[in-house]
């Protein structure tokens, strides 16, 4: 039993010295001026998130008498490399020798790290500029104090490779000796501090660090919330109502009881609509461990009261958000008059395409631990919303947060499941019913496939006409799929200005006739973000559809893609009713066409388009601007004749702005396209009688070895760092689906338009 | 009491005998390294060697264990191959969130125990019964090759 490597940096001053002395002593954590805070307006970027950003180097930076500097992490790893990423900024201004770096993770605590929701692709594009000003202070207090001791002026030091240098005369002192001087030095004005010239970056943008984790993973030793072990720890499973808005009608367990090493069972009541964050409700089973808890669960007898949803029926929905698509919906994009132009035009085109539920299916399915001592909580989980974790955890024990500590483990995969943290008030509520002792959630595979917050369900109607030389000039396209805010509000039944923002609206094309509309669609189960959300049915839909009317023109799939772009310009995101804009200024991240343009070239290029390939196989391109960065994919496909779809290459030209870690840029990249391969051609999940149909890996299939690309190729448009950032964690799943079918088109003469593919192309 | 022979070390252990020896190691011995992913030997996370063979520790019950011995993920770096292995993980940067990561290497070390050479199709049959949400699967097979000292390993 041994919980240390889970406790790591603390909310106090008085802990995080504590914590810090195993270090070997500090201590550039002397104070904690409150200085450093984000203003008010304007809400843009991470001014606009909860508790917007923090660059006090004092938060974020410690550093021993032995010379070990310790950063900070305040954003949750998933597996985006942000726990090298970031600490990796800091450490590059603040010219410390990284092999001489600790990374520590920060509990929630927003008041005090700035905003922890590690979601949106914003780790990076929001925090390089705070992280770089938060170690840039550090070096120049390091800097003062150096000079202080000298009693030489200022401009004659510099700090280099974590010592401070005296330029005249070669002395030096180390980090390690400045530290407990340099606590005591004022933290620099803002406009006080000198950034490094980007030329002289050490680490940022050279992608050659290795991960912070790297060996841990490799040898077995990394904690993910699933391994927390507690003196005491208790192990609990729950049953949770098998339709969203059913609850348990009466249940026996004694059987249950009778299970070896079976405790308590405990029941969890159900939460009123709207599901928002809480506890689906059911019966728990308290054990000594986790397999008597399993067997304890599946000796329970449990009749549930279905509820509201329990005909949901994923065939009949399918049918009901068809009906929708057919008709007129509210209007959110009007451009000329689609309706006059269409009527007008030589010819006359409409699809229709489908993409199901998905679930994360993160591989280490939602686990959290939670103690209560006395009047205080703790809880160690995979959050990727921390801060959220600690409030709703407050809000159900009846504690303030401040009395909560929320430790953020590893995460096993986050994809925005993650996000969402009702397996912690799962483990506080039973924790509270045992008395206060540390009780251990686990979901099993089953109860993950069956409760997601599933990624929503879409029909997407497109219409367009082209002239006599092919041209397209009216643009017709109806979005219908729950929206996320129905996890929020139980009456909502459009698409919100995020989701409408992801690729549907903001369409950047020069087609002068656009008209977008979005149908009612009624949830019937919990709706959530699932990596890269909207885009993925909207993006399949339009990069699709464009390719199907590049084949009705006669015309090249990627030279109609670039006319359908239009020339080179930069285009104000309000002006094509996208005022959510990934949350991002417009003036500051308007929608550059020149950019999407050159990452359709780049992949092209790089992908040898136009060259000859055997018969079975095909090239297919689709570009996609998504969390502010531009990502073109071809992927060369090769259909058997059985109708099995293999993928030897895939080709990705990416536009984040400047690479920070350009390895983990590639990365996320390469696990986008994975991802976006499984959502193409193998992934659903469906219901039946209200229920998710698929209860582990056999029927939720996802790529495995076999079927992943054989080569990815990730080709980085450079960036300038003086240049706002963009996304890199999601951007890349949206282009893949539809590349991967028109490959198929081009393979087969096959136009797939409902995903997945599965046996679609069964001979 | 069941007996269980685990990276070199004899134990007594009183749990029931149908346990898995996923939760033994995990819940009884604290070995959280061997991983739960599915509970049905359909991702692999949870792989560990019994006399050399990978096999799936979910659905392998501990009474089924007296006389083998097991190795996880956390003693594979006393074998050459799976120091080898672990090496060339580190060194691609292969794991993003890295839970299947401990599964895929006890995998990729049977594999290249049986097979120092493997090719493409090798590696695409022993590998296939563990899944990568992540998706690092160029990676994985590249860490294989570096591995194993083929030329030609990239990402």
């Amino acid at each position: 039993m041994n919980d240390t490597p889970l406790v790591l940096v603390n909310a106090s001053r008085r802990e995080f010295l504590q914590g810090v002395g195993a270090l070997g002593g500090l201590v550039l954590a002397a104070g904690f001026p409150a200085a450093a805070r984000a203003a008010d307006p304007p809400k843009y970027g991470a001014d606009g998130m909860p508790h917007g950003w923090v660059d006090n180097p004092l938060v974020f930076v410690a550093i021993g008498e032995n010379g070990i500097v310790s950063i900070v992490c305040h954003r949750a790893e998933m597996g985006q490399g942000v726990r090298t990423g970031m600490p990796m900024i800091v450490a590059d201004e603040l010219e410390a020798d990284w092999k001489r770096v600790r990374v520590v993770q920060a509990p929630g605590d927003e008041e005090r790290f700035g905003n922890q929701d590690t979601d949106g692709s914003r780790s990076t594009r929001h925090f390089f500029e705070p992280m770089r000003r938060c170690g840039a202070a550090a070096r120049q207090m390091l800097e003062a104090a150096a000079a202080a001791r000298w009693k030489l002026p200022i401009g004659e030091v510099e700090a280099k490779n974590h010592e401070v240098v005296h330029r005249p005369t070669g002395r030096r002192l180390g980090y390690g000796s400045l530290a407990k001087a340099a606590a005591g030095m004022p933290v620099p004005a803002r406009d006080a501090i000198r950034l490094k010239d980007p030329a002289q970056f050490r680490y940022i943008g050279k992608g050659e660090l290795k991960l912070v984790d790297g060996q841990d993973i490799a040898t077995g030793k990394a904690q993910y919330a699933i391994d927390t072990r507690l003196p005491g720890m208790l192990y609990a499973v729950v049953a949770r109502p098998p339709v969203y808005g059913g609850k348990v009608k009466s249940f026996d367990a004694a059987e249950a009881r009778k299970v070896p090493g079976v405790m308590r069972v405990v029941q969890i009541e159900a939460s009123p609509p709207p599901p928002q964050f809480n506890p689906l409700g059911g019966v728990a089973v308290v054990a000594q461990n986790t397999w008597a808890a399993m067997q304890g669960r599946k000796a329970l007898k449990i009749v549930w009261d279905d509820g509201p949803n329990a005909d949901y029926d994923s065939a009949a929905y399918k049918a009901t958000l068809e009906e929708s698509a057919h008709k007129a919906g509210k209007v959110v994009r009007n451009d000329g008059d689609f309706s006059a132009a269409v009527a007008r035009a030589a010819s006359r085109i409409e699809a229709e395409y489908y993409i199901p539920h998905l679930a994360h299916a993160t591989m280490e399915p939602p686990a959290a631990t939670a103690r209560i001592t006395k009047d205080k909580c703790e809880v160690w989980g995979c959050f990727q919303s921390p801060q959220a974790a600690r409030d709703l955890v407050a809000k159900r024990l009846g504690m303030p947060a401040k009395n909560v500590t929320v430790h953020v483990t590893l995460l096993g995969g986050g994809f925005g499941r993650k996000s969402k943290p009702d397996y912690g008030i799962e483990a506080a509520v039973l924790s509270k019913a045992m008395g206060g002792k540390p009780v251990k959630v686990t979901w099993t595979r089953e109860d993950d496939l069956h409760h997601d917050y599933f990624h929503t369900v879409s029909v997407e109607h497109l219409e367009a006409g082209l002239d006599a030389q092919g041209r397209p000039v009216a643009w017709l396209h109806r979005t219908v799929a729950p929206t996320i805010i129905s996890t929020f509000d139980a009456n909502a039944k459009q698409e919100a200005p995020f989701e409408l923002g992801m690729g549907v609206i903001n369409v950047p094309f020069a087609i002068p006739n656009i008209r977008i509309e979005n149908p009612d669609a009624v949830a019937h189960t919990r709706i959530g973000w699932f990596r890269s959300v909207s885009n993925i049915p909207h993006a399949f839909a339009v990069q699709s559809f464009v390719a199907e009317l590049a084949a009705a023109a006669g015309r090249d799939q990627k030279d109609f893609l670039l006319e359908v772009i239009g020339p080179a310009r930069v285009v104000n995101p309000t002006t094509l009713g996208d005022s959510w804009n990934h949350g991002e200024s417009p003036e500051r991240y308007p929608v550059d066409t020149s950019r999407l343009r050159r990452v359709v070239e780049t992949a092209a290029r790089e992908a040898g388009w136009g060259r000859t390939l055997p018969k079975g196989r095909g090239l297919g391109i689709a570009a996609h601007y998504s969390f502010v960065s531009y990502i073109a994919a071809v992927v060369e496909v090769a259909v058997d004749d059985k109708g099995a779809v293999t993928i030897p290459r895939v080709d990705i030209a990416v536009d984040c702005g400047a690479s920070i870690n350009p390895d983990r840029v590639r990365a996320q990249m390469e696990g986008a396209c994975v991802m976006g391969v499984g959502i193409a051609r193998e992934s659903e999940i469906s219901f039946k009688d209200g229920r998710a149909q698929q209860d582990n890996f056999h029927a939720y299939e996802v790529t495995r070895m076999p079927g992943a690309p054989r080569e990815i190729r990730v080709h980085i448009v450079p960036g300038d760092f003086s240049k706002p950032l963009g996304g890199v964690g999601e951007p890349g799943v949206p282009p893949i689906p539809p590349a991967l079918c028109n490959a198929i088109f081009a393979a087969t003469g096959k136009r797939i338009r409902r995903l997945p593919i599965r046996d679609q192309l069964k001979a | 009491m069941a007996m269980l022979h685990v990276n070199g070390k004899a134990q007594q252990l009183d749990v029931t005998p149908d346990t898995p020896l996923l939760w033994v190691l995990r819940d009884a011995l604290g070995m959280t390294g061997t991983k739960f992913g599915c509970g049905m030997a359909l991702c692999g996370a949870c792989t560990v060697h019994i006399d050399g063979q990978p096999t799936r520790s979910c659905v392998t019950p501990i009474s089924a264990l007296a006389n083998k011995k097991v190795v996880t993920i956390e003693a594979i770096g006393t074998d050459k191959v799976g120091k080898a292995v672990q090496a060339a993980w580190v060194e691609l940067g292969v794991p993003q969130c890295g839970y299947c990561q401990g599964g895929q290497i006890m995998t990729a070390t049977a594999l290249l125990k049986q097979k120092p050479r493997p090719t493409d199709a090798d590696i695409d049959e022993a590998m296939a019964g563990n899944i990568c949400r992540c998706g690092t699967y160029t990676r994985i097979r590249a860490a294989i090759k570096q591995a194993a000292g083929q030329q030609g390993a990239k990402s």
